[in-house]
């Protein structure tokens, strides 16, 4: 019995002294002590590199990796400088951000919302970051963007290609560099009615989920806007791996065209079975049957292998561009990695730099003075020709590719061609276009 | 005390105190030195602790006492997220309505499943219990959209109506708290080279966690834990007896569908998103592994065994080559490169790998998990002591 007293008494003394420790003033603690989350007080800097380590996008992940791992390196005076020399703005001088030394810490979001959250929270809350960037899904992308809103910090999205990023679900604290599905329909239209005449029948397949659902909307308004009519759109689970049973039914239904909303996995898939069905060798109302891909990545290509020679589709960025910012981010990335990047490469590549460069133009890392420095910014030299990062939805307007399967790749890189680069302004919408409608950029949080 | 012999209070106590100074036992090593990347005493991390032990908890009161294996019960704890997020958005920010939300509709959907799943025993109930959550899983993944939110996942707008809260104030959305006091809120606190994080978040979970450990106790010691357990072991003489055993395992399936209910509550409550994979069959998987590596049906096996996975997940997952090389820098070139290349499939992304060596490690010669490791020791000690009078070791119980 006396036992049972000694462990009561040292509970109450225990959680007595615990008491105090958690009703301390908050003068005593840190967090008072700091003007924003994470304020970076040593002479370093730690951004998170959130990326798909895991998972069906493993290997833009991995690309995206190299591209921050590149950019790091840059900022900090090594390597060859990349893009640091071609970019219009002169503010970044190679010796970190705002003279700190940038260092990194990395992520795996395994493309689950989830996953990607708990990541970043042990990168803010642990390791002390102040931007996370990354990821290869929209999804993941604006889950982990709400997150970085709450909690005060900078949120530069990598590879998402949904409207909902910058649309219904944008946040004061995320940029988005990528292109999105509206742009990819306001691009791919033209080309399509110039290649395919404006009387045709498309036939949907649309991956289940919110990236698919918007891409189709926007193919399907644009190419509805140029005369095409819209037989039907089929939903395709996002697990499915044989199309067969989907693609049979379009044969049937009367349709010239075949557009797959399909991304990584699945569109190599789909891609495959529709060739191997015979489709592109069809003839139905008396034109050739066509099939349309709204967003290629070099990675895909690569996995479809022949079946993507003289398809169309769209792309954010591609390598062989000759402007003389993608020339010199490639001829880096090749010369630490041996290969080209890919456009999820880039577009992480860019993002790490135009972050550095406002933080360094706002003389702060403050996430609000930061917003405001990247808020309406007009830059060029980054690949994508003079791009305008928009007030009203953080998002960048900048030309769009269009591109092709080649018919004779001459090595395994080199499997897209370039057929048109549509102008930023062919494909600028307004802030409150239908397809972006609802939602709220609320303030910028600069949290602690 | 509170009803409990004093072997169980003695649980309790140990279990309360851990809670109480986790963030002090989590962050045992200097901010800033090479040791610091071990240290788990971060908010979200031990957030996670202690509401993956309320799920593990709950978890083993159906598999260690009854011993059906449900292989799906992340279903609930999704389905407790989304209800959260819910009551945010419609109602108020306070989490307390949201829990209690959680924990009802979790508990009315482990009643319909309970009561199909139920008519079959042992492999097929495990299947019907996966197939479910893998319904649920789906449908909120892409049929649901507007009520799950899809792939993003259920997320709080600023347009959101919060009847309870009047019209928002702010341009930035309300973070759930308990009357005021906000989840998020931390303050830290140094003491020389070490920092601590107090998290009101973390404490209002550990001091759910515990009601819920106090309540699973009182289910353990209770007529009730006795006729689930009757149940593991012969259901078949059970019901000679007379027994319809039906409505016992029906209770003891809603009871730890609530627990995951309440878990996923917690989840949203101090992370206001809910996102489909929560419901996965490998999240339903995962439980499963706490509670068996922990200790199935002991009291605080699951608790540890959820505190393990976890650690590892957020921890272990994030040691990367770079960090390796600095450790083992003091070794000869070549043979650095050679020892890294050794260790870093286990390490990193390929903490899985660990985790399922350790697992196998457990199950062939721990067959009772972590408890019986520390039980193990302890009779070693026990041994020592009471060598002569050595009729008390015969008497030692697993600690159920």
């Amino acid at each position: 019995m006396s036992k049972s007293n000694l462990t009561r008494r040292g509970l109450l003394k225990t959680s007595a002294v615990a008491g105090a420790g958690v009703a301390l003033p908050t003068i005593f603690t840190a967090s008072s002590a700091a003007a924003y989350t994470n304020e970076p007080t040593g002479s370093t800097v730690t951004l998170g590199f959130n990326v798909p380590q895991s998972g069906p996008y493993a290997d833009e992940g991995a690309d995206e990796l190299r591209a921050y791992e590149l950019a790091v390196e840059h900022l900090n005076g090594e390597g060859d400088g990349g893009m640091m020399g071609t970019f219009s703005s002169k503010a970044l001088q190679g010796n970190g951000i705002l003279g700190k030394k940038v260092e990194f810490v990395t992520g795996d979001t395994q493309t689950k919302s989830d996953a990607a959250r708990a990541s970043a929270k042990s990168m803010i809350e642990k390791d002390g970051a102040v931007m996370i960037t990354g990821g290869s899904s929209s999804g993941v992308a604006v889950a982990v963007q709400a997150l970085c809103q709450e909690a005060g910090i900078i949120f530069m999205s990598g590879l998402t290609h949904s409207n909902d990023t910058t649309g219904k679900d944008k946040r004061a604290n995320g940029f988005r560099h990528f292109f999105n599905s509206y742009m990819s329909g306001a691009a791919l239209a033209p080309v399509l009615e110039k290649m395919y005449g404006s009387d045709r029948k498309a036939y949907h397949l649309t991956a289940d989920y919110n990236w698919g659902y918007t891409t189709e909307e926007a193919i399907k308004s644009s190419t509805e806007a140029m005369g095409w009519e819209t037989v039907n759109t089929v939903k395709t689970p996002l697990t499915q791996t044989d199309f067969s049973s989907y693609i049979a039914p379009v044969l049937q239904s009367g349709a010239d065209v075949l557009v797959l909303n399909h991304y990584g996995g699945n569109m190599v898939n789909s891609l495959t079975n529709a060739v191997q069905f015979g489709l592109r060798d069809k003839e139905v109302n008396g034109k050739n049957f066509e099939i349309v891909v709204p967003l290629y990545s070099r990675l895909m290509a690569k996995g479809a292998g022949a079946n993507v020679k003289g398809i169309f589709g769209s792309t954010n960025w591609h390598w062989s561009l000759t402007d003389e910012g993608s020339k010199a981010f490639v001829k880096s990335f090749g010369t630490k990695y041996g290969f080209p990047p890919s456009q999820a490469a880039h577009t992480c590549y860019v993002q790490t730099m135009l972050y550095a460069d406002a933080v360094q133009r706002a003389g702060s890392f403050a996430p609000c003075a930061v917003a405001e420095a990247l808020e309406g910014f007009e830059f060029d030299g980054l690949g994508n020709g003079p791009t305008l990062y928009r007030a009203e939805d953080h998002q960048c307007f900048k030309d769009v590719l269009v591109v092709k399967g080649k018919e004779n790749p001459t090595s395994e890189f080199d499997l897209l061609e370039i057929v048109e680069v549509t102008p930023a302004e062919q494909v600028t919408y307004a802030p409150d276009h239908p397809q972006f409608a609802g939602g709220a950029l609320g303030n910028c949080n600069n949290g602690a | 005390m509170l009803g409990l012999e004093k072997k169980d209070i003695r649980i309790l106590l140990i279990v309360a105190v851990l809670t109480l100074f986790a963030p002090f036992i989590l962050n045992p090593f200097p901010a800033g030195s090479g040791w610091a990347q071990f240290n788990a005493g971060y908010p979200d991390l031990m957030q996670r602790f202690v509401i993956f032990g309320i799920f593990a908890i709950g978890f083993n009161i159906l598999f260690g006492l009854t011993g059906y294996l449900s292989f799906g019960h992340a279903a609930f704890l999704g389905i407790g997220s989304y209800s959260a997020v819910w009551m945010f958005k419609l109602l108020s920010m306070n989490v307390l309505p949201a829990i209690a939300l959680a924990v009802i509709t979790s508990g009315l959907f482990a009643l319909l499943i309970g009561y199909i799943s139920l008519r079959r025993s042992g492999i097929y109930f495990s299947i019907l219990t996966l197939a479910f959550a893998q319904m649920t899983y789906a449908l909120a993944y892409s049929v649901l959209t507007p009520i799950t939110g899809g792939e993003t996942g259920l997320q709080l707008a600023l347009d959101d109506p919060r009847v309870l809260d009047g019209a928002s104030t702010g341009s930035n959305i309300p973070v759930p708290g308990i009357f005021g006091l906000e989840m998020r809120s931390n303050s830290q606190l140094e003491m020389g080279d070490w920092v601590f994080n107090l998290s009101t978040g973390y404490y209002f979970s550990g001091i759910i966690m515990l009601l819920a450990f106090y309540l699973s106790i009182r289910i353990f010691r209770s007529p009730f834990g006795m006729m689930l357990r009757a149940i593991k072991s012969n259901q078949q003489r059970l019901n000679y007896t007379g027994l319809n055993a039906r409505p016992y395992t029906l209770a003891a399936f809603m009871i730890s569908g609530m627990y995951a209910g309440l878990a996923g509550g917690l989840m949203a409550a101090m992370d206001p998103l809910a996102g489909a994979e929560r419901m996965f069959w490998t999240a339903s998987g995962e439980v499963v592994l706490m509670t068996i590596l922990g200790g199935a049906g002991t009291l605080i096996g699951p608790v540890l065994g959820a505190g393990l996975i976890k650690y590892m997940e957020n921890i272990l997952s994030k040691i990367n080559s770079d960090i390796l090389h600095t450790w083992f820098a003091f070794l000869p070139d070549g043979l650095e490169d050679f020892v890294v290349s050794m260790v870093y499939p286990f390490i990193g992304k390929g903490w899985h790998l660990t985790l399922g060596l350790m697992f196998m490690a457990v199950v062939i010669f721990l067959p009772g998990g972590l408890v019986e490791a520390g039980q193990r020791i302890s009779r070693i000690f026990k041994r020592k002591k009471t060598d002569e009078t050595s009729k008390k070791s015969t008497t030692t119980e697993p600690a159920e």
